[in-house]
């Protein structure tokens, strides 16, 4: 008898209808977790939406860090972008530029591999660098400068590596074709490949641009910070990112909010130039 | 007459010099960077010598400082084991979710939510993890655990919600980005013969896919794993706003429950702050540790996911 | 083995051997371009055509590891001399591919201007005047005369070849190289560009590489047969087609092998 029933009791747990149940079981873990990991970030949109949207006022996105507001913050976030990008995109591009169309060599190849060890720096390692050299020996103190600098070490490999994949994607007959007209390298690389990835390009940079707005560490040790806004180069200055942090441990509830409230900003930033991305690869793919 | 072909034009090589020097910034970032932490740690490691490894003290008061980093080394270690044991399961519940079963229409959607994981600013992970989810883990999670097993040493100390565990599981989360899509990559590239031949002797789904397809992709998603690990090792403001800032002795991680302190939480909370160059030293000693870990890491993680993608001459290149 | 003797070549290869690093892929070459005539190249796969013609244009040298050795004469110069530029070479010598490759982000009256605006040979000159001439001669005006700001990869595949072509021509070479320009169109087009090629030969010199041995019978005044890198016959065409003197030419176009 207890033979017959562990026999039955195996094959329970051997037989087909068993096998059968594991893998439907299986199959729902595998979704519990996409639903789990998909939690967080509507959790993060609500609470953001819930606790920050009551904060946007006018005075609040216009008005100085003394009179309630964030705007030297959301000016700050606003400038960085702009000041890195000037620096990073630039470099970048040509970097990939290289290492797309005159990289088959050992030291394209080395390039490549620091490059690519770059874009995983811890980023307060960045900060520690940009502070050592920009606000120790350049500005003497905190800046906006220190603050472009770091984030331009992160935003160089990245810019570069999507350029040269963007590149890549050309086909070489193209190359071939302007090259074939008596048309130099360097012009063929400029005037016609370079205009052939345009929409790679973009995407690229415009990805990078959004990673660097959402950045703090960098900033943490560069630009310190400020309730003004931009006075110059050389002066302290604030970032969203930034004023989130400092905001977020304070203990007074009001000003927590204000945390909220600038989060959701930052949010709506980044998210705008993520989106923006997907909808126009998604058109280019359409075509 | 013999002669190599690659004729050399003025313009050209104008344009080809510049943009080779241009592509050297990652050299010289990286130059610099080893520069700076070297040169600057020297002064603390020369002053404690191994005793900057292995000590626990971290005094930064001038006249009485003592640096040790240990706590910070192992601190790192647990956030980042912690977030590797949740995170990963999770990862791969995503890659094969999305390879395997996922419908056409719902696999874009899905991995593009995925997707927006990384987008998301990391102090904006760190506020919502103060606020939120902090919260949530102290009373459904931290409390109940600690009421009945609090007895055993890594469930000790009366739970707030700012401590070790709260940080790997939000660490977990931020990693989950990375290790399901270079997972997926990896399971697409098994070969559908593979998954054929299974079928054949009458495998059902799953068993497919438990012992054959994550079997043939073992490297592959190890190295993502291991990416993974580089990117939680690294990872600075979620896990500095939301450790609970411990320094010293205290900081060393013997208990899930307590505060505790990474190697860049450790940074971002105290350098600014440092008064005596000693002590400035002592915070670009562990930038130092933190750079080669993390480095260490990466490499590791890179030979894997490529070796993997080179020998098996999947579907990625 | 050439049979036939041309006075003043247009091109002329003298010895011509051609190597991608170690591997040798042409012997010896001595072929004849006669000007205003269409000479045809053809052979079995992998018998050095294309890196024949790519050595007119100095294209091969492209190729890292490229070597060569001999000369390659236009108008008696030897286009490898060393105070020769590569980049002038293909103002004088152009080239049409075997896929039509007009520029993506181009229009198609930007794709005939393209070769004067980036050499710089647009000044003082008259574009529309240019681009309509062009396309006339490529036959393609008719047809896309009243679209030239669409999209150069707008139109057909056959339309692109000739735009590619048209575009080769705004720069007014005196020599038109063509690889197997043919090859991935459809019959239709396929004949209109063969009777555009006879054309052409009134202002340009055309050499063409063509796996299509009836097509070399059709279009061309000279046909020189390569295999496995070496020159195996070159005669006017009708010699080559009616009374080959080489067994493996006979064998070739009557369709023993290749």
């Amino acid at each position: 008898m207890a033979q017959a029933f562990f026999t039955t009791l195996r094959s329970k747990f051997h037989g087909y209808a068993f096998r059968k149940f594991k893998n439907k079981l299986f199959f729902v873990l595998c979704g519990v977790c996409v639903v789990v990991a998909v939690i967080p970030l509507i959790s993060i949109l609500f609470e953001a939406v819930m606790r920050g949207a009551p904060q946007l006022s006018v005075q609040f996105i216009f008005a100085d860090g003394n009179n309630g507001g964030i705007g030297p913050a959301i000016q700050g976030t606003l400038i960085i972008m702009g000041l890195t990008s000037l620096i990073g995109i630039p470099l970048g591009v040509l970097s990939g530029i290289y290492l797309s169309e005159f990289g088959q060599n050992k030291y394209a190849s080395a390039m490549r591999t620091l490059n690519n060890i770059v874009t995983e720096f811890p980023s307060i390692i960045v900060g520690i660098v940009a502070y050592s050299i920009v606000v120790l020996y350049i500005t003497r103190y905190n800046s906006a400068l220190a603050g472009a600098a770091a984030l331009s070490i992160i935003m160089i490999p990245i810019v570069a590596r999507t350029t040269e994949e963007s590149l890549k994607l050309v086909p070489n007959t193209i190359r071939e074709a302007s090259l074939a007209m008596g048309v130099h390298k360097w012009r063929t690389t400029l005037s016609v490949v370079l205009p052939s990835a345009k929409a790679g390009l973009i995407t690229g940079t415009m990805l990078a641009v959004a990673r660097i707005a959402g950045e703090t560490a960098p900033l943490l040790l560069t630009i310190g910070g400020s309730s003004y806004f931009f006075g110059g180069l050389f002066q302290q200055m604030d970032a969203l990112p930034l004023r989130i942090y400092r905001y977020a441990g304070q203990p007074d509830a009001s000003v927590q909010a204000q945390a909220w409230g600038a989060a959701l900003v930052l949010i709506l930033i980044v998210l705008a130039l993520n989106i923006a991305v997907r909808l126009a690869s998604r058109g280019r793919l359409r075509r | 007459m013999i002669r190599k072909l690659q004729k050399k034009l003025k313009g050209d090589n104008l344009f080809k010099a510049l943009v080779a020097i241009i592509a050297a910034s990652a050299l010289v970032i990286v130059l610099v960077t080893a520069y700076v932490l070297v040169t600057g740690s020297s002064l603390a490691l020369q002053t404690y010598g191994i005793n900057f490894l292995t000590g626990t003290q971290w005094n930064p008061v001038p006249g009485s400082e003592n640096f040790g980093a240990l706590p910070y080394i192992l601190g790192t270690l647990v956030t980042s084991g912690i977030a590797l044991l949740i995170g990963v399961p999770l990862s791969l519940g995503i890659a094969i979710f999305l390879v395997e079963m996922a419908p056409k229409t719902i696999r874009v959607p899905v991995s593009y939510l995925v997707e927006l994981l990384a987008a998301v600013p990391s102090v904006i992970y760190g506020l919502w993890g103060i606020f939120v989810l902090r919260f949530w883990l102290l009373n459904n999670i931290e409390k109940p655990i600690s009421a009945i097993l609090g007895w055993i040493p890594i469930f000790s100390g009366r739970p707030f919600g700012l401590d070790i565990f709260s940080a790997g599981v939000i660490l977990a989360i931020m990693i989950i980005p990375t290790v399901a899509s270079v997972s997926r990559e990896v399971i697409s590239a098994v070969p559908n013969s593979i998954r054929e031949g299974a079928y054949s002797i009458g495998a059902t789904k799953w068993e497919v896919i438990r012992h054959w397809v994550l079997a043939y992709g073992r490297s592959g998603i190890f190295g993502a794993v291991i990416l993974g690990l580089g990117r939680a090792v690294g990872e600075t403001m979620a896990v500095t706003m939301i450790i609970g800032n411990a320094s010293g002795p205290s900081a060393m991680p013997t208990s899930l429950f307590q505060t505790g302190q990474t190697m860049p939480s450790l940074i971002a909370n105290g350098f600014f702050d440092a008064q005596s160059p000693v002590a400035a030293s002592a915070y670009l000693g562990v930038g130092l540790i933190l750079l080669v870990m993390s480095l260490l890491i990466n490499i590791v993680a890179h030979v894997m996911v490529t070796r993997v993608f080179k020998v098996k001459g999947g579907a990625v290149e | 083995m050439s049979n036939v003797t041309i006075t003043n070549p247009k091109m002329q290869s003298i010895n011509l051997n051609v190597w991608f690093g170690k591997k040798q892929a042409l012997k010896d070459i001595n072929i004849s371009v006669k000007t205003n005539a269409v000479t045809a190249i053809i052979g079995p796969s992998g018998c050095g055509k294309s890196t024949f013609i790519r050595t007119l244009n100095r294209m091969h040298e492209l190729v890292p590891g490229a070597k060569l050795t001999g000369q390659v004469m236009l108008d008696g110069k030897n286009i490898y001399d060393d105070d020769v530029d590569s980049v002038m070479i293909r103002r004088h010598v152009g080239m049409v591919f075997q896929k039509p490759n007009p520029f993506p982000t181009m229009s198609i009256y930007d794709n005939v201007a393209s070769g004067l605006r980036l050499t710089g040979a647009k000044k003082g000159k008259n574009l529309d005047e240019i681009v309509q001439k062009s396309l006339q001669q490529a036959t393609l005006w008719d047809e896309v005369k009243d679209e030239l700001k669409k999209p150069g990869t707008s139109i057909s595949g056959g339309q692109q070849q000739r735009l590619c072509i048209a575009r080769a021509i705004a720069l007014q070479p005196e020599v038109i190289l063509m690889d197997e320009p043919c090859s991935a169109l459809d019959p239709i087009a396929t004949a209109k560009i063969e009777e555009l090629i006879v054309q052409l030969k009134e202002q340009y010199t055309v050499v063409i590489v063509t796996h299509n041995m009836q097509q070399a019978a059709r279009v061309s005044d000279y046909t020189a047969f390569l295999y496995l890198g070496q020159l195996i016959e070159f005669n006017q065409t009708t010699t080559v087609f009616e009374n080959p003197q080489s067994e493996l030419t006979e064998k070739y176009i009557t369709g023993k092998f290749g």
